[in-house]
């Protein structure tokens, strides 16, 4: 970790108009759920599709899509991370540094509004807005250690992010079960079906994978990707004329 | 006191050839790496700079190894030609921020001295958004000496400043040499070079194609045959004329086919002089003794290219 360099990602990331674009997210999930709650009342059920449906399976993976190749991605393009690498700083702690950021932006900005959504919707029945803030923490570190790595390999990073977040976790993992062992939305919530416990099972909050398996593939994942993302730093290519 | 070392070193981008069996030494002093756009000069630097790694051979300095070498950046400052930098801050907390990536002991006097030396004290507040290109140019000559280093590389430093700056710049590169630094930048206009530069090398399409101090390059460069293209009332008979001509190593007459030897036809008389200083002044009253009325005169090959590929086919 570097403190120099986390304060130039988190600059970057928030500064400008991009830290209103990002609010604006966990912004209609607080609204939608204010809503939710006066229209219908605390309603378990309701609570589940829009925790699940939009926290878990929009909010976060694109909170994390955001913050994850936002906080590399336009240093590479535009070249300016010339200055972290000429400098005698390990390329590893880079990387960590950086996906520390994201990781924090993420958990406070989807994590957090998410368990507030849950209090909101149901209070604190059936663990509902624990299990689900947790179940989002995890996905959105999982996610910014995965798209970081995207933003290093890859200039197509958002395009690539957003395929698999909405296409191959969303689409592709509603009809084709097989594709469900592989996605992070699955491997967190059965993160969440666990806090939730008995109820989840009736509320239809059920993952794909079980516990043990979702929490190794959680680590492996995030872990794996920031270790390879930095080992991929030490001889990334800037592109400039030859 | 540094050197860096390059030895047979070859860079190519999947089947491109950037650089191509380079072997140079760079020591102390200002050198100039001169070439024309695409010959390879910002591959070298950034694989001087540890950006990039060799293809084949060795890039090092003081015998260590460039590449993959985080730690050589206590040894070497860079400044990129991208004008790229974090433009979220001021020049200031940017300065402070590339001596604190150093972890230098007194980060805040170390970004002083580098905002100093290049002058920027006075604008050191304002965002780097809203600086113009010369003192962009400055703040990243600040950030690559904010930790005094004995080697300092720069990618084309000079591009889009005005003439004031380059003058400034000019003399704050020819005080790091005098300092004893290795300082190296590249440009592709030889009178900047020859301005700052003690040692000059030439880089052609990838290659190495002299070294040497500015007045061997120079004279290199305009002894080497110059190309003419002229045109005349009679091609035909200026061209037997100016065969006889010592300074003169070749003539050839093209013509469009409406007549050679008459105006209309846009025919031209194509000479190589071997003496371009000797043949300038003996063309006209050449001319005038044969009755030849001269059309046009022009020097044919006269772009920086041409000059550098004679220097790699010499």
């Amino acid at each position: 970790m570097n403190g120099t360099v986390a304060r130039l990602t988190a600059r970057g990331l928030l500064g400008r108009r991009r830290a209103l674009l990002l609010l604006l997210l966990p912004a209609v999930l607080l609204s939608l759920s204010a809503m939710a709650r006066g229209l219908a009342g605390a309603d378990q059920q309701l609570a589940v599709t829009l925790l699940g449906g939009f926290a878990l399976g929009t909010l976060v993976p694109l909170l994390g899509l955001i913050a994850g190749t936002g906080a590399i991605g336009p240093e590479i393009d535009d070249g300016s991370i010339v200055y972290l690498l000429t400098k005698p700083l390990n390329r590893h702690a880079i990387v960590v540094t950086k996906f520390a950021v994201a990781a924090a932006v993420v958990t406070v900005l989807g994590a957090l509004p998410t368990f507030a959504a849950g209090l909101v919707l149901t209070g604190t029945s059936a663990n509902l807005a624990v299990g689900y803030a947790v179940g989002t923490a995890v996905a959105g570190v999982a996610y910014c250690a995965l798209f970081l790595l995207l933003a290093v390999v890859t200039r197509n990073a958002v395009v690539i992010g957003l395929l698999y977040a909405l296409v191959w976790e969303t689409l592709i993992g509603q009809f084709v079960p097989g594709a469900q062992a592989l996605s992070i939305q699955q491997w967190s919530l059965a993160v969440t079906e666990r806090i939730v416990g008995a109820p989840a099972e009736q509320l239809g909050a059920t993952s794909a994978v079980g516990l043990a398996t979702a929490v190794v593939l959680l680590v492996v994942v995030t872990a794996g990707a920031t270790w390879y993302a930095g080992r991929q730093l030490r001889t990334i290519r800037l592109t400039s004329e030859v | 006191m540094s050197t860096l070392q390059i030895s047979q070193v070859s860079r190519w981008f999947a089947n491109v050839v950037a650089v191509n069996d380079v072997t140079m030494t760079i020591g102390p002093g200002v050198t100039g790496l001169l070439g024309p756009n695409g010959a390879g000069k910002s591959t070298l630097i950034h694989m001087m700079g540890g950006l990039l790694g060799p293809s084949t051979g060795s890039v090092t300095l003081d015998g260590d190894v460039i590449w993959r070498n985080e730690q050589i950046y206590r040894r070497i400052g860079l400044v990129p030609e991208r004008e790229a930098m974090y433009d979220v801050v001021t020049g200031w907390e940017f300065v402070l921020a590339n001596a604190r990536l150093h972890r230098l002991p007194d980060p805040e006097g170390a970004a002083e001295r580098a905002l100093e030396t290049v002058e920027m004290t006075g604008t050191q507040d304002r965002g780097i958004a809203g600086y113009s290109k010369g003192m962009k140019q400055r703040i990243k000559m600040a950030t690559a000496l904010v930790h005094d280093p004995p080697v300092l590389l720069l990618d084309e430093p000079f591009n889009g400043m005005d003439p004031r700056q380059r003058l400034q710049l000019m003399e704050l590169l020819r005080e790091m040499g005098r300092q004893g630094r290795t300082v190296l930048f590249s440009s592709h206009i030889l009178e900047e070079v020859e301005q700052v530069a003690s040692n000059i090398q030439v880089m052609v399409a990838g290659r190495h194609a002299a070294s040497g101090d500015f007045r061997e390059i120079r004279r290199l460069m305009t002894e080497r045959p110059h190309q003419y293209t002229i045109r005349s009332d009679d091609d035909r008979a200026l061209a037997a004329a100016i065969m006889t001509e010592g300074s003169v190593s070749g003539v050839q007459l093209t013509s469009t086919g409406r007549g050679i030897g008459t105006h209309d036809g846009g025919g031209a008389l194509h000479v190589q002089a071997t003496d371009f200083a000797a043949f300038v002044r003996t063309l006209p009253p050449l001319a005038r003794r044969h009755g030849i009325r001269l059309y046009e005169v022009a020097p044919a090959d006269e772009s920086l290219e041409s000059v550098f590929s004679y220097l790699v086919s010499r």
